[in-house]
């Protein structure tokens, strides 16, 4: 059973492209060896900055030989089919066998292909997948045609067995595959032989190259936590740079250095974000302090010195990144101090949020009033809402965060502190951003959740003005984001919002803070749409007048709204799946009142999806669906609905009076229950129909010979729909 | 760093580059007379990464970043500083070795410092122009920037050049151990006249940074702008042939000086703060469009390796 190492040996890899390389490797080149029929033990891919590399064990020495049999030409076919069935298998009339079949005589073929060594086939399948190789983005050099990450400069490619070990001949743009490769590019950058993975992996690890990214990512990590404990320290966990810098190095060699006195004081977000950013350093923390006092680099070779050149000439780049930072800081500082946190934002004024929209600073006064309005609704102070509102989004005109845009609302939170606004408008500035992705945590402090809704409100009704909206994959201003926030926050905080008046009063206000208008004024001005307006007028020249004129003519109308709305369902829907819950389940609570509540509607789907799960609930639709369907077919056939209150008195036996006996019951408990919003009462209401209903299935003909009594019964199916409409439309559930 | 072999000022660096880079068989240039904003401007290397032809060029390139200006007080920061540029076509097969080479040629030992390659991919919005290389890392510093061009005015780069830019100022300041760039000695600090940076450029970088930031005329850059962008085009617009010589005589070059011109006046623009964000994206999306026709240009030329 032979083995096969395989090296692709390169200048240096992009580090985030090296795991996602080696799986695709090894995934390739095993598929094609099962392909041509060999089969293997077990297969390991590896990747370090300038190799991939890849083991197969336990590799069939050969291709088993295999016959097949084909079916040719009848025996007295033209002389044109043998010819042309002769040349497909490769054979002689003399090879075929003529034999008897349902047509008569017929030509067969028997083809036999021979079993090929596993050298065969590597070599024949090897350049194929080089030139076709998936990287994420791939690069000629020189006046060579290849495609690679970055230069290929050897393949290294030996199949061992215990008669010892021989390199797969193949060749792919002048690189001809060998037995050889190189140790770390400083320590030890001599030719190496190799005879098999384990002496491979060995010879590295001698010439400095440690081949596994596990292993160096833990030698990273408990080395640097070890430095770092020794000195009471810790260091702050980040996995993702801990990957990155294991496809850094292939020899990792972990340093500590200092932070300079001077720049202790940075708030431990920004040492955090220059170190890793821009010098891929670990931050390390003193646990009593919170403070981040010291970093770690990652080197790629020892030196006589034990790192003290390299140290010191990292720490020199940090310092210098560092008063970079300092700077910013201290001039945001500055500013704060002489102009206030609305003089940082004045620069807004300038910056354009969208050319139909208006700029950033317009957006911030929407954003204001806006969380004015929500903040009774969900608990806040409408002046501290408004505050936040307005000061949030003015660290985007900080130094810091033009440096580090993934500082904004983290520098906005110590600014607002400076300022000296209370720590709810702090926390505001930081979290009203989120959630960002579907597993982020959602503000829920009241202050926060006002701008954070504000600032989703704005953006869905502002796109949705100027018919920005998300197309298919399409959603470049991650309009689904903002709506799935919105839902997240109201769901999770259960703040209750009707969001359709909300949404049309809103939009009033935000056309005539961003369409051009008013030259003409009140009088002239045609009933047009929004995007009409857009083109027609400049949005500098808007006056009062003109703008009620706006809202009162072309406002963002009930259509936008009722389509706004639509979208945000869609992504309820969407959300609610997540959980469990059927998409036609929703489907069923969607025509009920009030659903522009979105708490209330997630609380009735959740309910109603809970009730259906049960057997009741199940029977129950079961029941109400062959009452809809009787009704249905009936009423279209009679030409008439039957809508009339039946009459208990017309009724004949018990299983017909237990009906209008529980339905009494039931719109009794229902009402109540669904004033209370207690949906969970109103399902279980329900619940107590289901045995009578299916015992007036079982013992009444509802299409009764009398007229009179048919109509009762007819009517009777309907109070029956009725009442449950009442809670949901369970016509809309499927199945 | 001190080494017996350490360079002692900032010009034997320079010089030691050019050694070294000459002994390798480069063509060693002298800087483009224009104002560029970096050495990738210089037709050595933007215009020569086009074509057919092999090329081997290395040179100083002046460079000019007008926003970058900080009146000479800033240690790292300056408006005008030089780029170390080598450009070869075709890339060849041991160009880090040769890169890592030109290193240790300047003072680096490479026992005792982290060199590392660090992903990093060149773009230039205004050139169309893209690569997929390093910036290279010495113990954590970028000192150079390391590039196999893909593309060039939207031409695929056949062959593919291979290009190094150093960074003259912070690689020196690193390996004299200085921590301003005005403290770092210019020539040898044995000199009977020594001279630093500070010495040639601090008053400079106060004038140009007073100019670029408040004092340079905006109408008149924008007017500057566009007569280099409707030169440019017309020049463009002429026939090969020449009427005079009756010979083919294709102006990419010429073109090519305006497209430069209109870069650099975009850049002063760019410091004195009249160009709004959405404006922006439409000035780079011009100089691109000058730099696409002088490619278009160019590549119809004999250096492309046209006949003639």
């Amino acid at each position: 059973m032979p083995d096969l190492l395989l090296e692709l040996f390169s200048e240096e890899i992009p580090a985030r492209m090296q795991t996602r390389a080696a799986d695709d490797l090894k995934r390739l080149v095993t598929d094609a060896l099962v392909e041509a029929g060999l089969t293997y033990e077990s297969a390991g891919a590896f990747s370090t900055p300038r190799r991939l590399a890849l083991t197969v064990e336990g590799l069939t020495a050969m291709s088993p030989t295999l016959t097949e049999e084909r079916k040719g030409p009848r025996t007295d076919a033209p002389e044109k089919a043998l010819e042309g069935f002769l040349r497909s298998t490769g054979l002689t009339k003399d090879d075929l066998e003529a034999r008897d079949d349902k047509k008569g005589q017929v030509w067969f073929a028997k083809i036999t292909r021979e079993g090929r060594t596993a050298s065969e086939i590597i070599a024949e399948v090897m350049p194929g997948i080089i030139q076709n190789f998936p990287w994420p983005k791939s690069m000629r050099w020189g006046a060579g045609s290849l495609r690679w990450v970055r230069p290929l400069h050897s393949i290294l490619c030996v199949l061992s067995d215990e008669a010892g070990a021989s390199v797969v001949p193949f060749e792919i743009a002048g690189i001809s595959a060998s037995d050889t490769t190189h140790g770390h590019r400083f320590m030890a950058p001599a030719q190496l032989r190799v005879t098999s993975f384990e002496d491979y992996q060995q010879k590295l690890g001698r010439a400095h190259v440690v081949l596994d990214a596990g292993a160096r990512a833990e030698t990273i990590w408990a080395d640097a936590t070890n430095m770092a404990f020794a000195q009471g320290l810790e260091v702050v966990e980040d996995k993702g740079l801990l990957a990155e810098v294991a496809g850094l190095v292939e020899w990792p060699v972990v340093l500590m250095g200092d932070i300079g006195a001077d720049f202790l004081d940075l708030p431990p977000e920004v040492l955090q974000t220059s170190m890793r950013e821009h010098q891929k350093f670990f931050s390390v923390r003193n646990p009593k302090t919170g403070r981040i006092e010291r970093y770690v680099t990652v080197a790629n070779r020892e030196t006589a010195d034990n790192g003290a050149t390299i140290l010191a000439g990292n720490s020199k780049v940090l310092a210098a990144r560092l008063s970079d930072a300092k700077f910013f800081w201290e001039n945001d500082l500055r500013t704060i101090r002489s102009v206030g946190l609305e003089g940082m934002a004045k620069p807004l004024e300038n910056v354009t949020f969208h050319a139909k929209l208006g700029t950033q600073a317009e957006r911030i006064d929407r954003i204001a009033s806006l969380a004015r309005e929500i903040a009774p609704r969900v608990g806040a102070d409408a002046d501290e809402a408004a505050q936040a509102a307005r000061v949030a989004k003015a660290d985007l005109a900080s130094e810091m965060v033009y440096e580090f845009p993934e500082l904004q609302g983290v520098m906005g939170r110590y600014y607002a502190k400076v300022q000296g606004l209370s720590d709810a408008v702090a926390e505001a500035a930081q979290t009203h951003y989120a959630p960002l992705g579907p597993s982020d945590d959602v503000p829920t402090e009241p202050v926060s959740v006002a701008v954070a809704l504000a600032d989703k409100i704005d953006t869905l009704t502002g796109f949705w003005a100027i018919d920005e909206k998300p197309t298919g994959s399409k959603d470049p201003f991650a309009l689904r984001r903002a709506a799935l926030g919105v839902i997240r926050i109201m769901e999770q905080g259960k703040k209750r919002i009707r969001l359709r008046q909300l949404l049309l009063n809103y939009s009033a206000t935000l056309i005539p803070d961003t369409i051009a208008f008013a030259k003409e004024g009140e009088k002239t001005l045609e009933v047009g749409s929004y995007k009409l307006l857009s083109n027609k007028f400049d949005l500098k020249e808007l006056t009062k007048a003109g703008r009620r004129v706006v809202i009162q003519r072309c406002g963002f109308g009930g259509n936008e709204v009722g389509d706004l709305l639509a979208f945000l369902h869609e992504r309820l829907k969407v959300h609610l799946r997540s959980d469990g819950i059927r998409h036609d389940v929703i489907d069923a609570c969607l025509p009920m009142p009030q659903n522009d509540d979105l708490v209330l509607l997630a609380n009735r789907t959740r309910a109603l999806q809970a009730f259906l799960d049960t057997e009741d609930g199940a029977n129950l639709l079961s029941g109400y669906k062959r009452a809809n369907n009787i009704l249905n077919v009936e009423e279209k056939k009679d030409g008439v609905s039957y809508e009339l209150d039946p009459d208990p008195k017309l009724s004949e036996g018990e299983a017909e009076t237990d009906i209008f006996t529980a339905l009494d019951q039931v719109e009794a408990t229902i009402a109540p229950a669904l004033e209370a919003e207690d949906f969970a009462a109103a399902m279980t209401a329900l619940a107590s129909l289901r045995a009578p209903i299916d015992t007036f299935f079982d013992k009444v003909t509802v299409n009764a010979d009398s007229a009179i009594v048919r109509r009762n019964r007819l009517c009777l199916l309907n109070r029956i729909r009725v009442t449950m409409n009442r809670v949901a439309i369970f016509s809309e559930i499927e199945g | 760093m001190a080494q017996t072999n350490a360079p002692r000022s900032f010009q034997e660096i320079i010089l030691r580059l050019q050694t070294y880079w000459s002994a390798r068989g480069c063509a060693i240039l002298q800087p483009y007379d224009m104002e560029v904003g970096a050495g990738t401007f210089h037709p050595a290397t933007t215009l020569r990464a086009l074509g057919s032809t092999a090329w081997a060029a290395a040179y100083v390139q002046p460079s000019r970043r007008p926003t970058d200006g900080r009146y000479g007080e800033n240690p790292n920061r300056l408006q005008h500083y030089y780029q170390y540029q080598v450009i070869i076509k075709p890339s060849p097969p041991d160009l880090q070795a040769l890169y890592l080479g030109s290193l240790e040629a300047i003072g680096v030992d490479m026992d005792l410092h982290d060199i590392r390659f660090v992903e990093d991919d060149w773009e230039s919005p205004t050139l169309g122009a893209w690569g997929l290389g390093w910036e290279v890392w010495c113990d954590g510093m970028e000192v150079s920037q390391f590039t196999y061009f893909q593309q060039v005015g939207g031409y695929d780069c056949k062959p593919v050049s291979g290009e190094l830019t150093y960074g003259l100022e912070r690689l020196a300041m690193y390996i004299l151990g200085v921590d301003h760039v005005m403290d770092m000695p210019f020539n040898d600090p044995q000199s009977p006249i020594p001279l630093s940076y500070g010495d040639i450029f601090r008053q400079t970088e106060q004038e140009y940074s007073r100019w670029n930031f408040d004092v340079a005329d905006t109408d008149t850059l924008l007017k500057h702008f566009e007569d280099a962008e409707a030169e440019c085009a017309r020049i463009l617009a002429e026939p090969a042939e020449d009427p005079k010589t009756g010979k083919r005589i294709v102006m990419a070059h010429p073109a090519y000086d305006q497209c430069i011109k209109a870069s650099h006046v975009f850049n002063l623009l760019d410091a004195r703060g009249v160009i709004s964000v959405t404006e922006r994206q439409a000035y780079i999306g011009r100089v691109r469009a000058l730099a696409k026709q002088c490619a278009d240009a160019f590549v119809q030329t004999e250096a492309a390796g046209q006949a003639a």
